[in-house]
């Protein structure tokens, strides 16, 4: 929903701590998930619920490689170009979107939302690479904590 | 500016140590000159002979020529047919490969071919919306943001492979380029946003339109304050105005256009307002070649592309140096340069 959406990014400070946390708890529960069949099991269970809770909360698209935490929790997967890497040269004076005229640029959001976020205007420089298709509708939360993991038994 | 290695038209030059294509575009601006190029309007025909026909107008007012790529999502020749028919005559082209029509193995396949034959430069572009344009009931593509594209052309080029890794037997060599809109929000972010771009991989840029010039010096001090002056080669886009009336239609219609009121009341209050317009263009490039930081113009002149080389001449900005064109170092020859003389 569009007005909830913005109100995300107003609250983008909070709302990432929150990430944060969320983030902590799973990688903390990751046994129990192991019990309950691993990864590929909690696959479309946790999609769903990332279906819901961020569907409303940031109209997202499931593409399976959730970048809000860098920016500014405005996803970008709404703007018509689904640019990730910030706005196009088409973004009209009053900041809204240059295809749907009625709605406010996603990166003009991001750009607002980042400034609320310790080091988030710096993660907004950060390159994105082209977005994996084969993950639509995957849980980025799961691939998050995967990730994660990964990472620390490097 | 006469190379001492011209090769024959359509050949490539020698490429010179430091440089990463071996086009004549890169060599003018890595020799310090201050650079012209010229967007070609694609003709909505078959016809080769209309393609040469209008890049002859810039014809010694131009370092290179831009192929549009669909440019506001209308349909047209291809960027790619158009760069073909330019490099067999030896003129360097800039192709621009938008991400709205193609995915990345489109993309990927178009830089090398349009490498073989001869494009040694490249400018990545996101693209307009499907909606802007002939077309508003296609698909839009977008596989692609000119930031990935940026980083994917740079991969072929330099670690001479796929996305995917599988490798090349020859790398693409070509001068990498993006677009930046100076005088669209947010504007705090524009000039960071062009550094990504630099860290993307390109190495010069084309901006859209520049009609306020305060705008553009705060931009460059952004720039300058960031550390990102001279890490690329940087041409403004400029444009003549035809009229206070097309002036108000293209920033209303055309996003990412800023025109301030004040030159639209002067190009009101003038007795020719095509001639004004002109007048107004050569001041710009004028004030804009004294900026720190830039490394040429670009222009954008749709449907006059006629008046490219005056615009140019009275700037003065060339300072008597003549870009290459097919005929300036062999006068005796016919001007008339056609798709059978090519082939014969």
């Amino acid at each position: 929903m569009y007005r909830v959406r913005l109100w995300s990014v107003r609250h983008a400070r909070g709302l990432n701590l929150l990430y944060r946390i969320l983030e902590n708890l799973l990688v903390a529960l990751r046994p129990l998930g192991r019990v309950l069949g691993g990864g590929e099991r909690l696959e479309r269970p946790m999609a769903a619920v990332e279906r819901g809770v961020k569907g409303l909360m940031f109209d997202c698209k499931m593409c399976g490689q959730c970048v809000l935490s860098s920016t500014g929790m405005s996803c970008p997967m709404n703007c018509p170009k689904q640019l990730r890497n910030g706005p196009c040269g088409g973004v009209r004076a009053n900041g809204h979107c240059e295809v749907l005229p009625e709605m406010k640029c996603v990166w003009v959001l991001a750009w607002e939302g980042s400034q609320r976020i310790p080091g988030g205007t710096e993660s907004l420089q950060r390159v994105q690479f082209a977005v994996d298709r084969r993950l639509q509708g995957k849980s980025s939360w799961l691939r998050a904590v995967r990730e994660r993991v990964a990472g620390a038994a490097k | 500016m006469k190379f001492g290695d011209e090769p024959a038209p359509g050949a490539p030059l020698p490429m010179l140590p430091g440089h990463v294509s071996p086009g004549r575009f890169e060599r003018v601006l890595r020799a310090g000159a201050f650079a012209v190029t010229a967007e070609l309007a694609p003709p909505d025909s078959a016809d080769p002979e209309e393609v040469y026909a209008r890049a002859r107008i810039f014809d010694g007012y131009v370092d290179a020529i831009n192929a549009t790529d669909g440019s506001g999502a209308n349909c047209h020749m291809s960027s790619m047919g158009v760069c073909a028919l330019l490099t067999r005559v030896g003129y360097a082209p800039i192709m621009q490969i938008s991400c709205r029509d193609r995915n990345r193995i489109g993309i990927q396949g178009d830089i090398l071919g349009a490498s073989a034959m001869g494009v040694c430069n490249v400018l990545c572009l996101t693209g307009d919306g499907v909606q802007a344009g002939d077309h508003p009931q296609a698909k839009p593509v977008f596989d692609l943001d000119s930031v990935s594209l940026l980083g994917l052309a740079r991969t072929l080029r330099d670690e001479q492979r796929f996305q995917s890794g599988r490798k090349l037997s020859f790398a693409p060599r070509v001068f990498l380029g993006a677009a930046e809109n100076p005088c669209a929000p947010p504007f705090d972010w524009r000039a960071r946003r062009l550094l990504k771009k630099i860290e993307a991989g390109a190495q010069f840029i084309q901006t859209q339109y520049v009609y306020d010039v305060p705008m553009l010096r705060r931009f460059l001090q952004q720039l300058e304050d960031l550390g990102g002056i001279d890490r690329v080669f940087l041409l403004i886009g400029v444009g003549p105005l035809r009229s206070a009336k097309a002036a108000e239609w293209m920033r209303t219609n055309v996003p990412g256009i800023h025109v301030p009121d004040a030159l639209i009341a002067r190009l009101r209050g003038a007795q020719d307002q095509a001639r004004e317009g002109r007048n107004i263009c050569v001041e710009l490039i004028q004030e804009i070649h004294g900026l720190r930081g830039v490394h040429g113009v670009h222009v954008m002149a749709y449907r006059q592309e006629e008046t490219v080389a005056e615009v140019i001449d009275r700037s003065g900005v060339l300072a008597g140096r003549v870009p290459w064109y097919p005929t300036r170092d062999t006068p005796q020859q016919s001007s008339e340069l056609t798709a059978d003389k090519v082939a014969s």
